[in-house]
């Protein structure tokens, strides 16, 4: 077991009680947030989120396949227009 | 005659070594599944019973992804990365490295031959 995996995945505490909140009252509402950090619970599945770039806040709409990846990885930070 | 996984194994090698011709099948697998089949992993190929094969077969086939089933699954899993919009996917799409390797020089392997872009000539 590799300490990583002891130490458990991050995940920012305020997005979670904010999902949860949601949840409990039905409400899908898009969440601006700058944890880029925070890896993707099964929770999040169906939420959208709009993860600070840097520059502005990217919409991310959560599907099955990006849990365990973390928010940051789906908001890009460089633009690159080619040599 | 020692046909595993699609794969003919060269004759003259040892078992141990023989064994990793097949995609997906290295060094560890290989005398892993040897000491399943009780096969000693140093004697050569062309030494081996049928029984012997036969065994190395059946755990191969049983235990162990090789050969076209690992390809497509590799591609599975680069194919998810590339639909899920994330910046691992990103770079495969590019063909750039994926794990933060540095691209400034070197990452040739990804990148394929230099394509050189000559200077301006003064007009």
């Amino acid at each position: 077991m590799s300490r990583s995996i002891k130490k458990g995945p991050y995940i920012d505490a305020k997005l979670l009680s904010r999902i949860e909140q949601m949840s409990k009252s039905g409400k899908k509402k898009v969440i601006k947030t700058w944890a880029r950090r925070t890896t993707i619970p099964p929770e999040f599945v169906g939420y959208t989120f709009a993860v600070h770039n840097g520059n502005k806040f990217i919409p991310i709409f959560i599907t099955e396949n990006m849990v365990g990846h973390k928010l940051g990885e789906f908001a890009h930070t460089r633009t690159f227009r080619g040599h | 005659m020692a046909r595993i996984a699609g794969v003919d194994l060269p004759r003259d090698k040892k078992v141990k070594i023989s064994l990793t011709y097949i995609f997906g099948i290295g060094r560890t697998a290989a005398l892993k599944i040897l000491e399943e089949a009780k096969v000693d992993p140093e004697i050569r190929v062309k030494d081996l019973s049928d029984d012997n094969i036969r065994d190395i077969r059946n755990i191969i086939s049983n235990d162990e992804k090789v050969e076209g089933a690992l390809r497509t699954e590799i591609q599975m899993n680069i194919k998810r990365l590339m639909d899920i919009g994330c910046y691992r996917g990103l770079r495969h799409r590019r063909g750039l490295p994926a794990r933060g390797q540095r691209t400034k020089t070197n990452a040739r392997t990804r990148k394929g031959p230099r394509r050189t872009v000559s200077r301006k000539k003064k007009e």
